[in-house]
């Protein structure tokens, strides 16, 4: 753990950082892939671009809610509160994600996009880490929290498969898997590693 | 502000050859001046006559087609190579034809072009990946070489390699790909007059990050088929191998033919998104050989193309 000089000061001013002003940030990355296709800025293939664009986009969003209980754990910096926030923001850009995908990419040939989700596996993968998230984005409200009491927790496990899912469609996508894929495998993988290795400490 | 991307783009939305020209004939007088002479520019237009194998459909811009697509060689992002293909040296260049001919040797590139007539070949262009662009290219039949350097009987097929430079290709540097990249035609696939070995886009040379200073051209096939800045020519009698075959069979076959019947085991080949067409464009549906059926079909006749793919 970081010392508490260094995190005390940082926890006091996230204090005075409210929620919504999360929700309103990460709004920033999808306001910058809406200015792109309006400027042109996005390149030749809008369609990809913004497709995979928003995927990543989501990815952050997915790791960086899987981030926060080892921030607290071995940081000592306190994003508890955010985490709501950024777990909405990643369903939300995985769901955008996905529309760009049947509405633009496929152009709504519903038949097509259905084979192709049962037969291709990372669109499998994919779609099943989109239906793992649904239930969480729905008992994302204080109401669901208090009427699940232990149960909560045990749906918002479901956490782990669905980054896990996202991640292998992310690589499986690829024609040869980039740096950059291999690098959200190891972030993904250590933040597992850490947090599963906590449980017996 | 830039307007949003046109929907079609048309031969009007490309800049006019005469601007361009212009402007460069306003910068070599500038530079001609600077230098006290009165040389005239020189242009490396291309006139390129016509061809009765092009297609009628509209051809993607010139930055479409030069700014979006694959070259491993330079990266895996499809911008890498508008990005990173500036430092390759095109020249000067030559090609080794080996194997089964009757007059092996390393041949300058001047030596290639010398005695063959260009065209203007407007060729559908359809990538693996399930997106399409139509490219006017210029080049000549790779059968007119392939006679002249005699090819024996025995040959059956056509080896092809791509230049090896990682100082200058700065994605041989990375893994994942055995360089360098080699592909292969069968003998009858390598004289149809559809193949051609490109040396142009629109009227002008070919530029780096679509495979300068010569590349092949199979409409039929799958886009990586066509391989890039090419290096060697081997004759032979064996199937050679291909470098994604090789990376992954079940994945790129020998012989790569555009076919909507068969998927991709990732993706559906039946459409395809044609790029520069909109937004909301969606997609049509592919056609078997890329449309070029009536050319080609007739070598494939009694083969399982669900087998050799």
């Amino acid at each position: 753990m970081i010392s508490a000089t260094l995190s005390a000061p940082i926890n006091t001013a996230l204090r005075r950082v409210p929620s919504w002003a999360v929700y309103l940030a990460g709004l920033i990355p999808l306001a910058w892939v809406v200015w792109l296709t309006l400027t042109g800025g996005i390149g030749v293939d809008p369609v990809k671009a913004i497709e995979h664009r928003l995927g990543k986009i989501a990815l952050w969003f997915l790791i960086g809610g899987l981030a926060i209980t080892p921030a607290r754990r071995f940081l000592g910096i306190n994003l508890i509160k955010y985490r709501r926030a950024i777990g909405l923001l990643a369903f939300f850009y995985v769901a955008l994600h996905l529309i760009a995908w049947v509405v633009l990419d496929m152009g709504m040939l519903w038949a097509q996009a259905a084979a192709d989700l049962i037969k291709r596996p990372y669109l499998f993968f994919g779609i099943t880490a989109f239906v793992l998230l649904i239930p969480l984005a729905v008992t994302s409200n204080n109401a669901s929290i208090r009427k699940l009491g232990k149960n909560w927790r045990r749906i918002h496990m479901l956490v782990y498969p669905a980054v896990a899912l996202g991640v292998i469609h992310y690589l499986w996508q690829m024609k040869v898997i980039s740096s950059e894929g291999w690098l959200w495998l190891g972030v993904f993988i250590a933040l597992m590693a850490i947090r599963f290795r906590s449980f017996r400490w | 502000m830039r307007k949003i991307r046109p929907n079609d783009p048309s031969w009007a939305d490309v800049t006019p050859k005469a601007d361009f020209l212009n402007r460069r004939q306003i910068m070599a007088g500038a530079g001609a001046m600077a230098l006290g002479s009165i040389a005239g520019p020189s242009f490396a237009s291309i006139d390129a006559k016509p061809s009765k194998f092009s297609t009628d459909a509209k051809p993607n811009t010139l930055k479409e087609i030069t700014s979006y697509n694959n070259f491993y060689e330079f990266g895996w992002d499809k911008s890498d190579p508008a990005q990173y293909a500036g430092q390759l040296v095109t020249d000067p260049w030559s090609i080794e034809i080996d194997g089964m001919v009757d007059k092996p040797g390393s041949y300058p590139l001047d030596d290639i072009l010398k005695p063959v007539t260009l065209e203007q070949r407007i060729y559908r262009f359809r990538c693996v990946e399930a997106w399409s662009m139509v490219v006017p290219w210029i080049g000549f039949e790779l059968s007119s070489l392939l006679n002249r350097v005699g090819v024996q009987p025995s040959a059956k097929y056509v080896a092809f390699q791509t230049l090896y430079r990682p100082e200058q290709m700065p994605g041989q540097k990375q893994g994942g790909i055995d360089w360098p990249y080699v592909e292969g035609l069968r003998i009858d696939e390598a004289m149809n007059p559809l193949t051609i070995l490109a040396t142009g886009l629109y009227d002008e040379e070919m530029p780096n990050q679509n495979g300068a200073p010569i590349r092949l051209i199979v409409p039929w096939k799958y886009g990586f088929k066509s391989i890039k800045s090419i290096v060697k020519i081997s004759l032979t009698d064996k199937q050679p191998p291909t470098t994604w075959n090789q990376l992954q069979p079940r994945e790129y076959g020998f012989y790569a033919n555009v076919n909507p019947k068969v998927d991709h085991p990732r993706w559906s080949q039946a459409t395809e998104r044609r790029v520069g067409a909109g937004l909301f464009a969606g997609r049509q549906e592919t056609l078997m050989f890329n449309g070029y059926g009536d050319e080609v079909a007739q070598l494939y006749k009694g083969m399982d193309l669900a087998k050799y793919y």
